[in-house]
């Protein structure tokens, strides 16, 4: 047994993730002078929220007349009617604030001849409630995300926060604690560069862990996006809402799936097939290329399907915008020329792109409400806050999306979502006398942690034959086969099988790096757990969904059943079992009239 | 020599593990070119998931925006995941940690000395005038001087290629540099003065002998050099 050391840390708050909406959460809790531990696998600039490209979106009006209230009606139809409308409103309303402050930090947005913030389209925006397009994607030209992150990140070194946030980078979250009382005290982490357990106490703990789509074969994900702090609230007894809801970006680079922001058709770029038809004038008549993202990543795959694929294998689409012209390109795209020309060798100025429908934004997440808290069933009740814990940006779903995220709204989610988590957090710690448990340290250690300590030990103890990369492939194969675009009873039921299948595999699993330092192998092997969780939570959900909705599509069930299925799934794992719940969606928003559901047409 | 799928390239690498090696040895390994544009990190993970599980690297967007793979690559500092191993043209492929660095594992460096030399030059926008309800304006033209500044990944390619990084220990070198100037040179920033101070030193812009490894190190074609000389103006051209 290899000896591992064990660390244990105190806080006021327990971040984990360090991206937009783990920092978000940290200026937040800066800001009240609380004492917080910010937990991340990589460097914080590092995070995948650097890889956004279109912009934030929010109804600045710099452009033309805008309301939030048009922004909240685009949400809600966007997610197919099962987004939370009081989550909506709150989001809406605080978009252009948060614009503002992130402006004020420092963030370098492109402007317009008067000096504001300059507005781009972005698919499924519209004024007045669905009459014409939309400018209300905030840009910094084609990196809004690295910026975005730099910025809050910046913010986190000024000296009237820095002093309360302390950075543990490249420190890995394994999982979570929680006392008698069901509170959640803390995390138990890996320490990436030396090795050992860190525990990490906190009075509240703030998940913002990120996204899981590396279980596809092409996605736009950083490898980093496994699923871990899914799969974590799963092994602590908490739920995970709407995982069915898979979100594929219709133009991620074909064969490798890195992302060609939607801006490229924002900006005025279009679709085209074999035949050189701008064939989304068939699925969007209105709005075509800018309907909202399942829309046109349904009409791209229905058109491979009736073989009109572009290549030898006829399986992708062009994406035109030499027409926008060398200048415009260069000024208002020039992260997606470096990338293409990078990875394609093809010159967007000269020649269209090559792209594929591509699993990108998980819908789902872990559950939340309109305060960031951490909701579950229990009783009469469908949302009991857990005391202490938060979570915000993707890993959590509030929820805003629904069933199908607009293009542009993430980015809004992680500071809007994370800034509310940060202040909730804070609230609830100044408002509350929160005792954490005291040392001695090996009990406390072995009673939070031992079964954590006990699972690395074993890995490392393994000779099992079993190696990752076998599972891993066959994973992402078999998710992009059975999971994707369109799903049918039987995709879904042999997906089921194949997972049971490999997660029995798994159970055997070896490890060939057996040192503490800078243990990938020993990571990897952990996230590929995390990602075969999601998985199965994710494919059990869409096979219990015998309807179509959002990003949702059962080709044996075409159609949207609001009778039967206007709800959230909640799903829990119990070592392989999954069991199934639903909760109703929050219809009543705060101060806006509901919007009910009508039939989505762009 | 042009590559064609199915060749075999010689990876050459440098393997350092603190808890068993007192110093660094190179290690080879076959890497089958599989697809036209695969690039040094496919082939990294080619041989951490086929052939050697112990190889330790850092990587994460695999699209060159995160910064966490920068490596020096046949003498070069490049990421890893923006470099196309057919524009190596060579057979064997040397692959180091970044140079002037502490190594923990294998590529993996230990960045704490480079991050706090950042982390000197305030790299934060410094507001003395409570800002406006709404944004701030800025003109087109004050934002285009943001543009070669602000796109810096941090990944430690310019730092770490530069001679007068390697010898001159307290030296903040390009990076830090080149973020300082994407604030003094924002119109919405007001701590320029402050920031030109802590520049204005042996150890700050004065150290940068015009080298100009720093310039092709660059995986975002930025000009950390030209960054400098612009510091070193503001900071002469300066009236009290």
């Amino acid at each position: 047994m290899a000896d591992i050391p064990v660390k244990i840390h105190e806080s006021d708050v327990v971040i984990v993730g360090a991206g937009g909406a783990g920092l978000s959460a940290a200026v937040q809790t800066g800001l009240a002078h609380l004492k917080t531990a910010v937990i991340s696998e990589v460097f914080p600039t590092r995070s995948h929220t650097v890889s956004a490209q279109g912009g934030i979106n929010a109804a600045l009006a710099n452009m033309d007349e805008d309301y939030w209230i048009w922004h909240m009606y685009d949400t809600v139809k966007g997610s197919d009617y099962v987004g939370d409308q009081d989550t909506i409103e709150f989001y809406t309303r605080n978009a252009p604030s948060s614009i503002y402050m992130l402006e004020h930090w420092g963030m370098p947005f492109s402007r317009n001849k008067d000096g504001r913030i300059y507005q781009r389209a972005f698919g499924g925006q519209t004024r007045n409630f669905g009459e014409t397009l939309a400018h209300r994607t905030c840009a910094v030209s084609d990196r809004s995300g690295h910026s975005l992150l730099h910025t809050l990140f910046e913010r986190t070194l000024r000296s009237d926060i820095a002093p309360y946030v302390n950075y543990f980078s490249e420190y890995y979250a394994l999982d979570l604690i929680r006392a008698d009382s069901g509170q959640v005290i803390g995390v138990v982490t890996w320490n990436m560069v030396d090795g050992g357990i860190n525990i990490f106490f906190g009075k509240a703990v703030i998940f913002a862990t990120g996204g899981n789509t590396r279980n596809f074969r092409t996605n736009t994900n950083a490898h980093i996006n496994t699923g871990d702090g899914l799969s974590i609230v799963m092994r602590a007894g908490i739920p995970v809402e709407d995982p069915e809801y898979i979100q594929f970006h219709p133009t991620g680079i074909y064969g490798i799936g890195n992302l060609i922001t939607e801006g490229v058709r924002g900006e005025g770029g279009y679709l085209l097939n074999s035949e050189g038809e701008r064939f989304m004038k068939k699925y969007a008549p209105h709005v075509l290329d800018l309907a909202s993202r399942d829309v046109v990543s349904r009409g791209m795959a229905q058109e491979i399907r009736d073989g009109r694929g572009v290549g030898p294998k006829k399986d992708h689409m062009l994406l035109k915008l030499d027409h926008l012209g060398h200048d415009f390109i260069m000024d208002k795209l020039p992260g997606i020329w470096e990338l293409t020309y990078k990875f394609t060798g093809i010159d967007c100025t000269k020649d269209p792109i090559p792209v594929e429908p591509t699993a990108h934004y998980h819908m789902g997440g872990i559950p939340t409400n309109l305060f960031a808290q951490v909701v579950v069933p229990e009783g009469d009740e469908y949302e009991k806050p857990i005391p202490g814990f938060y979570a915000a940006g993707e890993c959590a779903c509030a929820s805003v999306h629904g069933s199908n995220r607009l293009g542009s709204n993430s980015m809004l989610d992680l500071v809007v979502t994370g800034t509310q988590a940060g202040r909730q957090a804070s609230k609830w710690i100044l408002e509350n006398d929160i005792e954490l448990p005291t040392p001695p340290v090996e009990y406390l250690a072995d009673k939070t942690a031992g079964d954590t300590i006990k699972k690395i030990n074993n890995l490392f103890d393994s000779d099992g034959s079993v190696k990752m990369d076998e599972i891993w492939e066959k994973l992402r194969d078999s998710m992009s086969n059975n999971m994707g675009v369109f799903r049918t009873e039987e995709s879904l039921t042999n997906q089921l099988n194949l997972l049971a299948d490999l997660r029995e595999k798994y159970k055997n699993i070896g490890i060939q790096d057996k040192g503490l330092s800078f243990n990938l192998d020993l990571i990897e092997t952990l996230e590929l757990g995390s990602l075969l969780d999601v998985s199965l939570v994710e494919t059990a959900a869409a096979l219990n969904r015998t309807e179509s909705r959002g990003a949702h599509y059962r080709d044996d069930y075409p159609e949207r059943n609001d009778k039967e299925w206007l709800n959230h799934t909640l799903t829990f794992l119990n070592d392989d079992k999954v069991e199934i719940k639903y909760k109703p969606v929050r219809m009543k928003a705060i101060t806006a009239p509901t919007f009910q559901p009508k039939k989505r047409v762009y | 020599m042009s590559l064609a799928v199915g060749d075999k390239i010689t990876f050459r690498i440098a393997r350092f593990n603190p808890e068993t090696d007192k110093k660094e040895h190179y290690e080879d390994y076959e890497v089958e070119y599989r697809k036209d544009g695969m690039m040094v990190l496919d082939g990294l993970n080619q041989i951490r998931w086929e052939q050697d599980g112990t190889l330790s690297y850092r990587r994460s967007c695999r699209e060159g925006v995160c910064g966490s793979d920068g490596m020096n690559i046949n003498g070069v500092n490049m990421v890893s995941c923006m470099t196309h191993i057919s524009d190596l043209k060579s057979s064997v492929i040397t692959i180091r940690p970044l140079p002037g660095f502490p190594v923990v594992k294998d590529l993996v460096c230990d960045m704490t000395d480079f991050f706090n030399k950042y982390y000197v030059v305030k790299p934060y926008l410094v507001e003395k005038t409570p800002p406006p309800g709404e944004e701030r304006l800025q003109s087109i033209e004050d934002r285009d001087k943001l543009n070669g500044l602000y796109e810096c990944i941090l990944c430690a390619c310019c730092s770490s290629s530069c001679p007068s990084y390697w010898a001159d220990p307290d030296y903040l070198g390009p990076s830090a540099l080149i973020n300082a100037a994407r604030f003094v040179f924002d119109s919405r920033d007001e701590g320029k003065d402050e920031r030109l101070d802590i520049l204005n030193d042996k150890h700050g812009v004065w150290r940068c002998h015009t080298i100009m490894n720093c310039i092709p190190a660059c995986p975002k074609e930025l000009n950390p050099t030209k960054a400098i000389a612009a510091l070193q103006q503001a900071i002469v051209s300066r009236k009290y």
